[in-house]
């Protein structure tokens, strides 16, 4: 006997794109039904390094990015939950005059958007930050970026989307979608079939198979960042550290953990992957050069994911160029952590209000229009 | 009182080396953990609460005997054999 | 019997890898040798023997009956069996494998790692003691039965000196009496198993009567002894500020206090199956172990080609199924190579092992996994030592409808995340679960793995240059 559910607007993904557009959409009182193949936050969503940061997007992020940073300032109140989030500040180091350089670059052009960046080299830099290893010659500071936990933070919004009201469905992919009239229909299986005014696509990595069934093709690849944490350590570390040009990054923990990431993983199929032991030991040998702190403790734990990757990175967001009523929200590129709750929002706003209060139009799917043809479906085996 | 008690093999080189600031004496061929454990009843304290912890499977699974050297290192101790001026750190108040 | 392996093209090397060198590990090593091949053994301790056959360090004295009593031909003529094929062996001791990918194993020894390539292998990694929590069970003082016989066979020492036998299976009671004859002070033996379990099994158990015989003299002679002996108990608390000072435990209703310095603690065995896992081989939930195992074949052959596993690393079955099960993987390996093997030999191997699985099963009815403890564990009690999780915590997240598998557990509470990564707090996390969630404790999932499978140094990712400078 099928179970059949009439609603407002439908969302496939429950990342903490999904979750944060349920819950949005919850407090302005649309009725939501969320369905996720897994759990809710389980993928990218809950296994990326837990940076919450502005600082390194592109400029035409960086609307979105604000709005999500004033979200995250009052994230209890939204999840019920601190998730462990700290303005710590990030910290962008570079490890040459020519990383320095961009750094300096970077800070001029996006000087509008008052994220107060401060650059420091020399012996200013080496006087703040005596822990980090000769390597870096200087680095950029975000005093208000900072981390969280996302293994708690990113199923926490699609469960106060549903304490809010909204249908929650976990363990449940959806098979099949279709527009039918005025409606988008999904089914899951021969258990459930959704309808629903509005259609959100917030299935991360493997977005393009829903975009695919509405006529849109999408340059979506997957990757998996590699990710390793140390056994708790004495507190050494105050700032969430990363590099110009990328490749490693840290941050400890409360608890005295550290959190490292750098280099990809390889898939083991469509859903799931691992760290590549070149990976891991890369990594674990640019995270002792970064900190010498490090040289006597040990690595107990490494992780992957699965992220959808466009050819820009930068993300696709907005209204469907074939379908009224379907907008999508995926391709974060791995980095989707910070942005993700302003996204959601801007989600519940077009269907709202068909536009978004911080400009979208440089996510439009439209831009791959006259790209190739897919490069394949989304959550291939990405290298 | 030692945690540890001796009932056989006792007639072993002895393994001069530091615990907790302390000169301690082992035997060659103990452990890292058999000579603090002979000595005292604790290998760390946790990173949480702090409660003492003296190791528990004693063949290198449950990890909850890694213990501190003087200059950083950090060694298990069921695994590792005690060597002569090893300074160990368990976090306890010395003994006079 | 020495034909070279010619079903194997010439690009494709053969490079037969044993992961372990207890009974399994050995056996397997010395049929391998037999045939003609050259295995590399990889060794996480220093000398062979694994844990029941572990050998005392260099200028250690007693005979080999003192360390290892009825068991001692067994454990020398292991130790020989190695001794004598070393020479054909390449015997890498004191080496841990922390991870295996795309044919190969990343191995971890003096701080430094290697890649080392594969064509088989062979796992042998063993099992260790299966605990759940109690009250006060992270005090110092409180340890493993298996610890606490590693203790005395391999360092010369009793874990205390009044020691309390805690828990259930044939381990609680060969340590027992094997620290009472090396005279140390024991304080009792607790049995979580009720005398009615072991009536019920004695039938069963007569399938093997030499090892039944052995251990009815251990009752015998612990009782003999005066030793005060109990079935049917429950750990309540330890008692004692930094130390153990008493074990407070109850019968039926009864409560009673022992007083003693140290608790040697264990409900059996669990498998080490996280190489397996990263190999990539297929599992299910073995109802008698009560644990996820790897699928294998009578002939210890995994989902996974040319991977085979064997000993108690592949399912709880002894030493000496161990030492069958090494020398019938390898068979199969030499088979799957195209090359000649005693078949009938495999047979024959199959078939003692089978006769094992059965007294196994009477010894797993003689001594039961305590099924009541996960309604039972105080919410204050902590489950995850690593990480220092309480029963409670996990109680809530299963009842806030956050948890319905193990994964989800573990991401929500920390609980596995630790160093230990699961060994000591994966029965009583799922079982808890389990019992939160109504259903049996293979319908929580199973722990996924990720390498490394132990903590992994950072100077193991270091150049020769880094190390030295």
């Amino acid at each position: 006997m099928i179970e059949r559910l009439d609603t407002d607007v439908a969302v496939v993904g429950g990342g903490i794109v999904g979750g944060s557009a349920a819950l949005f959409l919850t407090r302005m009182g649309f009725k939501v039904v969320l369905l996720e193949r897994d759990w809710c936050g389980a993928k990218a969503s809950g296994v990326n390094y837990g940076g919450v940061r502005r600082q390194g997007r592109p400029p035409e992020q960086l609307p979105l990015s604000q709005r999500s940073h004033a979200i995250w300032g009052q994230l209890p109140s939204l999840i019920g939950i601190d998730g462990e989030y700290v303005r710590s500040g990030h910290l962008k180091l570079a490890r040459s005059e020519a990383d320095l350089e961009s750094l300096v670059a970077y800070n001029r052009k996006v000087a509008e958007f008052g994220l107060g960046l401060q650059v420091f080299a020399g012996a200013e830099f080496r006087a703040r930050y005596p822990i980090l290893g000769d390597r870096a010659v200087g680095g950029s500071l975000c005093p208000e970026d900072g981390h969280a936990n996302p293994r708690i933070v990113s199923p926490a919004f699609a469960r106060a989307a549903a304490k809010g009201g909204a249908v929650v469905r976990e363990q449940t992919p959806v098979d099949y979608v279709e527009r039918s009239g005025d409606r988008f229909v999904l089914r899951s299986g021969d258990a459930l079939e959704v309808r629903a005014r509005f259609l959100l696509n917030c299935s991360g990595a493997w977005s393009g198979r829903l975009a695919e069934s509405f006529g849109e093709s999408v340059p979506l690849t997957s990757a998996h960042p590699c990710m390793a944490v140390t056994e708790p350590i004495p507190r050494f570390l105050d700032v969430n550290i990363g590099v110009e040009g990328g490749g490693v990054y840290g941050r400890q923990v409360e608890r005295g953990n550290v959190v490292i990431g750098g280099g990809r993983g390889f898939a083991l199929d469509a859903d799931r992957a691992r760290p590549a032991r070149n990976a891991v030991l890369t990594l674990m040998g640019e995270a002792v050069e970064l900190f010498p702190e490090l040289r006597h403790t040990h690595v107990i734990r490494t992780w992957t994911g699965v992220e959808g990757y466009t050819p820009d990175r930068n993300p696709i967001i907005g209204p469907s160029a074939t379908t009224p009523g379907l907008f999508h929200a995926f391709g974060f590129s791995g980095a989707g952590f910070q942005i993700g709750p302003a996204v959601g929002e801007a989600l519940a706003e077009l269907v709202r209000d068909g536009r978004t209060s911080a400009p979208v139009d440089a996510f439009s799917i439209t831009r791959f229009a006259k790209a190739e043809p897919a490069l394949g479906v989304a959550a291939s085996t990405g290298h | 009182m030692p945690l540890l008690q001796r009932v056989a093999e006792r007639s072993r080189r002895a393994v001069s080396f530091v615990l907790d600031g302390q000169p301690c004496e082992a035997l060659e061929g103990d452990t890292v953990l058999t000579a603090v454990l002979t000595n005292g009843q604790r290998l760390r304290a946790t990173e949480f609460s702090g409660q003492p912890r003296a190791g528990f499977c004693l063949m290198g699974a449950c990890q909850d005997c890694w213990v501190r050297t003087e200059d950083g290192r950090r060694l298990r101790a069921c695994s590792t054999f005690v060597e002569a001026g090893m300074r160990i750190l368990t976090g306890a108040e010395a003994v006079p | 019997m020495t034909a070279s392996p010619t079903a194997l093209p010439d690009f494709m090397a053969l490079r037969p890898v044993i992961v372990g060198a207890g009974p399994a590990g050995v056996r397997a090593a010395e049929a391998l040798v037999a045939a003609g091949l050259r295995p590399m053994v990889i060794d996480e301790a220093a000398r062979w023997g694994g844990q029941i056959y572990r050998q005392p360090p260099d200028g250690f004295q007693r005979p080999k009956r003192a360390l290892y009593g009825f068991e001692a031909g067994k454990a020398d003529a292991l130790h020989r069996a190695m001794g004598g094929i070393l020479p054909a062996v390449d015997y890498r001791p004191r080496s841990l494998v922390w991870n295996i990918e795309a044919g190969a194993l990343d191995v971890t020894c003096d701080g430094r790692s290697e890649t080392v390539p594969f064509s088989h292998l062979i796992l042998a990694p063993g099992a260790t003691d299966r605990v759940l929590p109690f009250p006060g069970w992270t005090t110092p003082g409180v340890f493993t039965l298996g610890g606490s016989q590693v203790a005395l066979k391999f360092q010369g020492c009793a874990v205390g000196s009044r020691v309390l036998f805690l828990g259930t299976g044939p381990l609680l009671y060969l340590v027992a009496y094997q620290y009472a004859k090396a005279g140390a002070e024991v304080a009792g033996v607790l049995d979580t198993a009720r005398t009615a379990d072991q009536m019920r099994a004695v039938a069963g158990m007569l399938r093997d009567p030499a090892t039944f015989a052995k251990g009815l003299y251990y009752v015998g002679w612990l009782r003999a002894h005066g030793v005060p002996m109990h079935s049917g108990v429950r750990p309540v608390r330890v008692e004692g500020d930094g130390r153990v000072e008493a074990l407070v435990w109850r019968r039926g209703d009864r409560e009673e206090r022992t007083v003693c310095d140290a608790v040697a603690f264990g409900l059996g065995l669990r498998p080490e199956t996280q190489l397996a896992d990263l190999a990539g081989c297929r599992f299910r939930f073995d109802a008698m172990d009560r644990a996820w195992v790897p699928e294998r074949t009578a002939a210890g052959r995994t989902s996974i080609t040319g991977v085979y596993v064997a000993g108690d690393g592949a399912g709880i079955a002894g030493a000496d199924a161990a030492e069958m099960a090494g020398e019938r993987a390898a068979l199969a390996l030499l088979e799957d190579i195209g090359h000649s093997f005693d078949a009938a030999r495999a047979a024959h191997l199959e078939e003692r092992l089978a006769a094992s699985a059965r007294f196994r099963r009477a010894l797993t009815d003689a001594f039961p996994f305590p099924a009541d403890w996960a309604a039972s564990v105080p919410d204050d009690t902590l489950l995850c030592r690593c990480e220092e999780i309480t029963a409670g915590i996990l109680r809530q997240a299963a009842r806030d409808g956050a948890a319905p598998e193990i994964n989800r557990m573990k991401a929500l509470t920390r609980v596995g995340m630790g160093r230990c990564q699961g060994r000591m707090c994966g029965a009583a996390s799922a079982e808890l679960l389990a019992q939160a969630l109504g259903t049996g404790p293979d319908g929580v999932g199973r722990l996924r793995g990720q390498p490394p499978v132990k903590p992994l140094p950072f100077s193991a990712a270091l150049t020769e240059e880094e190390v030295s400078s």
